[in-house]
């Protein structure tokens, strides 16, 4: 088990957004959270990165992650999208929280960077101006941000957002291949298409848990026949 | 020019007020690239207008300005931070809340004492006379513990501008940092404060930002060059200031708008080039 949880519920100022959640992730999983817009996806990233306490139940990680060591790719908001940084600046600010106190990065963090920047083909953004990539260029600069952070597991908030379908193509299949190589990968999706070509896993929620188990299985339950079959399809 | 620099450095004022000018605009400049990035950059206004409301107490208690303002200053940092980062009250409008209602106490305590006079015009737009020889002091030791914890907290305040929830997920205290730069900022705009005035405090912290980002495309190439723009612009600002006899803060805000427009027209330019 890297990150579970039991009974949990999250929610803002009193109002419950999401409850009842009851799930396992496992080394090597590869989680899709699905549901519609509301439905309580973005709230249950926050708890699970410990930016949220749950409301009740408990969110338990194991295998000896701590709560700090989850690499995050967040949606990207207004504020970045014209920030004056180099791709390298923005990647080697994954390393702070490894820090700790240490103001200066150490030979052995900007190491770690060039190792990702070539790990996701992007070497020769490096010195390129965030704010002048195109959008799937710059999620692969969040993303080697992301993994310099941690290796053990990642998580992604609709990560596609704003893509075009090649890039979006293109960027599933990268994080298939991090799966491949034992990376854990929760992911946050509207994309149900993706979800279940990519997942092992499907975490359904409205408002509540209403599936959690393995993508065939999704595929054969109620939930499951409904949502891909397009009925909630927004 | 040579002479003109000599003949104005021969006064002993306006030596210091140059000196602290400097300093200030140079701390200015490194926290409003942050500042403008993050958001914030309505706080380093706020923050001035809180800074007269003190001022006009300090006055009128007959205590020295700058210990009076500085811890009231940072307390409203402190304050602002907080209501911007929780409340219900969104951030712009609780800066507009707070700057308003010190200006409106600090107006109706010097009209109970003093009574409105060059003074309070000397508050709002500055004055080079204000720095008495122990400001001039505590203002490089300040200016110098600014200066040595951006240096020192210059990662973390990359991390923490670039993106907070990223930063707070992967174990970066993000709240102690944005303390840090509240509270530096504070420190920087009351040093600043009566020199260029609390109405134009402000742009010492935007402006430069502002300027580097037509041109600049990484963070530290931008805070280089923010600190290099504010400091030659305060410096110019200075001289034609004495030259023509002008208000100093508002002569720097002039130079600076010019070498916004100035590097706006650089930037369009290369633009069309690599076109």
């Amino acid at each position: 088990m890297v990150i579970a949880c039991q009974n949990a519920a999250f929610g803002y100022e009193g109002n419950t957004a999401v409850s009842g959640l009851n799930f396992t992730v496992n080394s090597g999983d590869y989680l899709c959270v699905v549901g519609e817009n509301g439905s309580g996806k973005s709230t249950l990233i926050k708890g699970l990165l410990r930016l949220k306490r749950p409301q009740s139940g408990s969110v338990l990680t194991g295998d000896g992650l701590l709560p700090a060591e989850i690499g995050y790719l967040p949606q990207q908001t207004a504020a970045q999208k014209d920030f004056p940084a180099s791709a390298h600046e923005v990647v080697l600010s994954g390393r702070m929280g490894a820090r700790g106190i240490a103001p200066f990065y150490s030979r052995r963090d900007k190491s770690v960077v060039d190792e990702n920047l070539r790990l996701l083909g992007i070497e020769s953004l490096r010195n390129r101006c965030y704010r002048e990539l195109s959008g799937g260029q710059q999620q692969r600069v969040l993303l080697a941000r992301a993994l310099v952070a941690t290796k053990k597991l990642l998580l992604l908030d609709e990560p596609t957002a704003g893509l075009d379908p090649t890039a979006t193509a293109d960027f599933y299949e990268l994080i298939a291949k991090l799966n491949r190589g034992g990376l854990t990968v929760i992911i946050v999706s509207h994309d149900i298409t993706s979800a279940v070509k990519y997942a092992s896993h499907i975490l359904h929620l409205r408002k509540k848990q209403l599936f959690f188990g393995t993508t065939a299985d999704y595929l054969n339950s109620e939930t499951g026949k409904l949502f891909v079959g397009g009925a909630y399809s927004d | 020019m040579i002479d003109l620099l000599l003949e104005m450095f021969s006064y002993m004022f306006l030596v210091r007020a140059v000196v602290v000018g400097l300093l200030v605009s140079l701390c200015a400049a490194l926290l409003g690239v942050s500042l403008v990035l993050k958001r914030y950059s309505m706080m380093g206004d706020g923050l001035s207008h809180v800074g007269f409301g003190t001022l006009a107490i300090a006055t009128a208690m007959n205590a020295a300005p700058l210990t009076v303002s500085i811890p009231i200053v940072v307390a409203a940092a402190f304050l602002l931070l907080r209501i911007s980062e929780n409340s219900k009250i969104k951030g712009d409008a609780a800066i507009a809340l707070i700057s308003t209602s010190s200006l409106a106490i600090g107006v109706v305590v010097i009209s109970l004492t003093t009574g409105m006079n060059t003074d309070v015009c000397n508050y709002l737009f500055g004055s080079i006379l204000a720095m008495s020889k122990s400001d001039v002091n505590l203002s490089i030791a300040l200016a110098a513990v600014v200066l040595a914890l951006f240096l020192l907290f210059y990662n973390k305040i990359f991390a923490v501008t670039f993106d907070e929830n990223f930063a707070k997920a992967t174990g970066v205290k993000t709240g102690l940092y944005n303390m840090i730069i509240a509270f530096l900022t504070a420190i920087t705009i009351v040093l600043g404060m009566r020199m260029m005035g609390s109405l134009l405090i402000s742009s010492l912290t935007i402006f430069p930002a502002l300027t580097s980002m037509r041109v600049c495309k990484k963070f530290k190439t931008v805070t280089v060059c923010s600190a290099f723009v504010s400091v030659i612009c305060f410096f110019i600002g200075v001289v034609i200031s004495y030259v023509y006899a002008t208000p100093t803060g508002a002569s720097v805000v002039i130079v600076n708008i010019v070498a916004f427009l100035l590097f706006w027209a650089t930037n369009l330019t290369i633009g069309r080039i690599k076109k």
